[in-house]
C-alpha cells in the first residue's frame, strides 16, 4: 500500500490531573443528569490518557493498590482464579493465532488487551443471568462453564462444535452456560438481548442479560433500537460496549461526534458509565452495579469499557496498513494482564515461577483439546440439511440424498 | 494490455470513472486509507482525498440512505457495502426507496447508484461471509444486477454500471478476485450490460453460470469433452435483465440445458431462468432443464465445498442432461 497518512497522534482529551484521583466516586452509575458534559468533540480512548478523564471509573492504581471506593472486594483466591481466566484466553489467541497461520484452523478473532473488560464483567454476572456476546467474549463464555472442548471443537468446525461445524471459528453457543449463539453480522444480538430481558421481566424472572458489542456496532440500527426500547420498558440489560478504538480500520471519531460512547445513553433514558476496561476491578464494579440496578427493577445500563485491540482485527487483519505499531505502545503499557500481574505479586504472593506453571498447565490443557479437536471428523453430509426447520422438508431431503449418493468434493470422504 | 487481476480490474475502473467524473464519490466501512478488506480501493483515498473517497460509520443502513440522499443531489455515489451478506440492515432503502424512486415520483426523481459488494463462497467464511443474494434483489422491480467472472468485464461492466441511468447492484464474486486473471483493456473500456457471453462454442448442451462458477462450469465441460459432450458455456454477466435473446438461442441449437449458481435452488434465479426457457423454447427441448446450485440451507462453514455446486456436481449433470 502506498504511503498514507498516519492515524492523528492519540488525542489527550485528559481533563487537569486533579481529577486523576478517581474523584469519581462510588456512585458512577448514577443517574443520566450525572453525565455532564455533552459538548461535541472526538470520541476519546485512543490513548491511555483518555482513562483518566474525571468520570472514567477506575479502581487499580499505577502503585498496584485499589481504590476503596470502587474496589469490588475479591477474595485471594477470586482474583487469582480471574487472572487464570485472563491468562487461559492469552494463551488461546496466541496458539490459535498460530493454528490459522498453520493453515490447520481457517480463522480466528480474538481479545488481546481486551481481556479485564471480558473476564470481569463475566465475572460480575449472578449464576441465573444471560450472555449474548459479540464475537470476541470467548472469555466470558469459557469463565460461564463452556468447557474449553467445546470451544476448540468450534475452531475445528468439526462433529462435536456445538454449532455443528456450520458457522466460522468463535461462532459458538453454548445453552448450558447461558450463552447465546454468535453471529457475524454487527449489533444484531443488541435488541435481541433487551427482547430476552424484557421477556423475564414480563414473566417476574429475577434475571438479567448482558450483551457485548465494540463501539464500531453504536453506529448500527440495532444499537439505538436497543436502547430505545430498553429505556422505554425499563429492561434488566446490560450494554456492555468494548471501546477498542478500532472498527477494524476505522477509528472511534468515524463513529460518533459525541464525546464518549457511554453519554448516548442519556437520551435513551438509561444511564451511562465509562469505565477503565483494562482495570478488571474497576470493570467487576461498574458490572455489578449495572446487574444490581437491573435486579432493583431500574432498567438498564449502558456501560463503555475504554480498552484497546493490541493484536489486528482478525487473523485476516494486518494492522500496520493502517496503525502504525508505535501507536499502540502507549497501550501496551497499559496492558491489562501486565496490570492485575504487578497487583498479585504485590498483594498476594505471586511469583513468576507460579506465573510460568500456570500458564504451562493452560497450554498442555490447551494441546489436549486441539489434539482431540484435530482428530475428530468433520459434520457428516447429512447433518447439513438439519436445523434449517425442526424437520426435515420433502425438498431438503430431496437434495440431501442426492449429496450423499454423490459424487464426492475432492478431499472429502 | 496489461494483465490485471479482478481487483485490480475494478480499482482501475474506479480510478479512470473518479478522474473523469467529479460527481463520483466512493463511500463505506474501510474503504478509505486502509482501501477496503480487499484492498479494492486501494490507493485511491491517496488520490482524491477523504470528500470521494470516505470511510463511514459502521451501518449499512445509513451508508444506502445517505447514498440515495447523495444521488438525489446530483452526485453518483458508489458505495462498498463489505461484505454481500451485510447488505440487509440496508435492505429497506435498497427494496422500499432506491428501487422505486424513479417510478413512485413518475420519473421527476431518480436515484441512480452503483452498490458494489463481493459475493459468493470459497473464502471459508460460513453464513456470513459467502451468501449470494442475486435473486433477493433480481425480484424487486427497479434494480439491475451484474456479476463479472472476468477482470476485464469486471472494469466494463462497473464502467457501464456507473454510467446507466438505473441503480445497479455490482455483486463481486470474491472467489476469484485474485485468482481470476486476464488482460483488461487501458483507458475508456465499457461491456454493455444485459448482454451474456458465449465463452464457449458448443452443440450438445448449454450451460449457463456467471461468477466464480464460470470456472466451474468450463472445467465440467472440459470434462465433458473427454466423455464426448459438447458443451456451450453462457457467462451471463448481467444477472437481470438477463440477455434472455443469448439463453433461448443457444437453447434452441442444443435443446439441452443445465443452469449453475451458488445461492440456494428454490426460487433461484435459475428457477426463473428454466421458467423462461420453457416458455420460450419448449419445443426446441430434448431434456429436462436442470439447476446444479447451493442446497437450500444456510451457506455451511466446514462442508463448504459439499455446498457449492463445483464441477464435480455439474458433470454428472452434464452427462444425464446430454444422455436424457
Ligand atoms: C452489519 C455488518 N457490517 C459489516 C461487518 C464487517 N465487520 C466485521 S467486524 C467490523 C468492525 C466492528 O467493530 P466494533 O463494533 O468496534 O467491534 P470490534 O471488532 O472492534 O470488537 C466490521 C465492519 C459485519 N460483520 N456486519
Ligand atoms: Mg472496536
Amino acid at each position: 500500500m502506498s504511503s498514507m497518512s498516519a492515524p492523528k497522534p492519540a488525542a489527550t482529551e485528559a481533563p487537569a490531573a486533579d481529577a486523576l484521583d478517581g474523584s469519581n466516586g462510588a456512585s458512577h452509575v448514577g443517574p443520566a443528569s450525572r453525565v455532564e458534559s455533552l459538548a461535541v468533540g472526538p470520541a476519546v480512548a485512543r490513548h491511555p490518557g483518555d482513562t483518566k478523564a474525571a468520570d472514567v471509573v477506575k479502581c487499580l492504581r499505577d502503585d498496584s493498590t485499589l481504590d476503596p471506593r470502587t474496589d469490588p472486594g475479591l477474595s485471594s483466591a477470586e482474583v487469582i482464579a480471574l487472572y487464570e481466566a485472563m491468562l487461559r484466553t492469552r494463551v488461546l489467541d496466541d496458539r490459535l493465532v498460530a493454528l490459522q497461520r498453520q493453515g490447520r484452523i481457517g480463522f480466528h478473532i480474538g481479545s488481546l488487551g481486551e481481556e479485564a473488560s471480558i473476564i470481569g464483567s463475566a465475572f460480575a454476572l449472578r449464576p441465573q443471568d444471560w450472555l449474548f456476546p459479540c464475537y470476541r467474549e470467548f472469555g466470558g463464555a469459557l469463565w460461564r462453564g463452556m468447557p474449553l472442548q467445546r470451544y476448540v471443537d468450534n475452531m475445528f468446525g468439526n462433529a462435536n462444535d456445538p454449532a455443528k461445524g456450520r458457522q466460522m471459528p468463535d461462532h459458538y453457543c453454548f445453552r448450558q452456560a447461558k450463552v447465546t449463539s454468535i453471529s457475524s453480522p454487527i449489533g444484531t444480538q443488541i435488541t435481541q438481548a433487551v427482547g430476552f430481558a424484557w421477556a423475564a421481566k414480563l414473566k417476574k424472572d429475577d434475571l438479567a442479560a448482558i450483551v457485548y458489542f465494540g463501539e464500531g456496532a453504536t453506529s448500527s440500527n440495532e444499537f439505538h433500537n436497543g436502547l430505545n426500547f430498553a429505556g422505554v420498558f425499563k429492561t434488566p440489560t446490560i450494554f456492555f460496549c468494548r471501546n477498542n478504538g478500532w472498527a477494524i480500520s476505522v477509528p472511534t471519531e468515524r463513529q460518533t461526534a459525541s464525546r464518549t460512547f457511554a453519554e448516548k445513553a442519556v437520551a435513551y433514558g438509561m444511564p451511562g458509565v465509562r469505565v477503565d476496561g483494562n482495570d478488571i476491578f474497576a470493570v467487576i464494579k461498574v458490572t455489578r452495579d449495572a446487574v444490581e440496578r437491573a435486579a432493583r427493577g431500574e432498567g438498564s445500563t449502558l456501560i463503555e469499557a475504554m480498552t484497546y485491540r493490541l493484536s489486528g482485527h482478525s487473523t485476516s487483519d494486518d494492522p500496520k496498513a493502517y496503525r502504525p505499531d508505535g501507536t499502540v505502545d502507549p497501550w501496551r503499557a497499559q496492558d491489562p494482564m501486565a496490570r492485575l500481574r504487578r497487583y498479585l505479586h504485590k498483594h498476594h504472593g505471586w511469583t513468576d515461577a507460579r506465573d510460568k506453571e500456570l500458564e504451562a498447565s493452560l497450554d498442555a490443557d490447551l494441546r489436549e483439546a486441539i489434539k482431540a479437536a484435530e482428530a475428530t471428523a468433520g459434520p457428516s453430509l447429512e447433518s447439513m440439511f438439519e436445523d434449517v426447520f425442526a424437520e426435515v422438508p420433502w425438498h431438503l431431503a430431496e437434495q440431501r440424498d442426492e449429496l450423499v449418493r454423490g459424487p464426492r468434493a475432492k478431499g472429502h470422504p | 494490455m496489461p494483465q490485471m487481476n479482478m481487483v485490480q480490474a475494478i480499482n482501475d475502473a474506479l480510478r479512470f470513472e473518479m478522474r473523469k467524473d467529479p460527481r463520483v464519490v466512493l463511500m463505506g466501512e474501510d474503504v478509505g486509507k486502509v482501501g477496503g478488506v480487499f484492498r479494492v480501493t486501494q490507493g485511491l483515498f491517496d488520490e482524491f482525498g477523504d470528500d470521494r473517497v470516505i470511510d463511514t460509520p459502521l451501518s449499512e443502513g445509513g451508508i444506502i440512505g445517505t447514498a440515495i440522499g447523495m444521488a438525489l443531489y446530483g452526485l453518483v455515489p458508489v458505495p462498498e457495502i463489505q461484505f454481500g451478506d451485510f447488505i440487509f440492515p440496508a435492505y429497506d432503502q435498497i427494496v422500499s426507496e432506491l428501487a422505486k424512486y424513479r417510478y413512485r415520483s413518475g420519473g421527476e426523481f431518480s436515484a441512480k447508484l452503483v452498490i458494489r459488494t463481493p459475493v459468493g463462497g470459497g473464502i471459508r467464511g460460513g453464513h456470513y461471509h459467502s451468501q449470494s443474494p442475486e435473486a433477493q434483489f433480481i425480484h424487486v422491480a427497479g434494480l439491475k444486477v451484474v456479476c463479472p467472472a472476468t477482470p476485464a468485464d469486471a472494469k466494463g461492466l462497473l464502467l457501464a454500471s456507473i454510467r446507466d441511468p438505473d441503480p445497479v447492484l455490482f455483486f463481486e464474486p470474491k472467489r476469484v478476485y485474485r485468482a481470476a486473471k486476464g488482460e483488461v483493456p487501458e483507458g475508456d473500456f465499457v461491456v454493455p450490460l444485459g448482454k451474456a457471453n458465449v465463452v464457449k462454442q458448443g452443440g450438445d448442451v448449454t450451460l449457463v453460470a456467471w461468477g466464480a462458477m464460470l470456472y466451474e462450469a468450463l472445467d465440467a465441460a472440459q470434462k465433458a469433452a473427454e466423455k464426448g459432450i459438447d458443451c456451450e458455456v453462457v457467462d451471463l454477466r448481467t444477472l437481470w435483465p438477463l440477455d434472455i435473446d443469448t439463453i433461448v438461442q443457444s437453447v434452441k441449437k442444443t435443446g439441452r440445458v443445465v443452469v449453475v449458481h451458488e445461492a440456494p435452488k428454490s426460487c433461484g434465479l435459475g428457477s426463473e431462468i428454466v421458467a423462461l426457457i420453457n416458455e420460450k423454447a419448449f419445443l426446441h427441448l430434448e431434456a429436462p432443464p436442470k439447476r446444479v446450485t447451493g442446497f437450500d440451507t444456510p451457506f455451511p462453514y466446514t462442508l463448504e465445498n459439499e455446498y457449492l455446486p463445483l464441477s464435480h456436481r455439474i458433470l454428472p449433470a452434464v452427462v444425464e442432461t446430454a444422455q436424457y
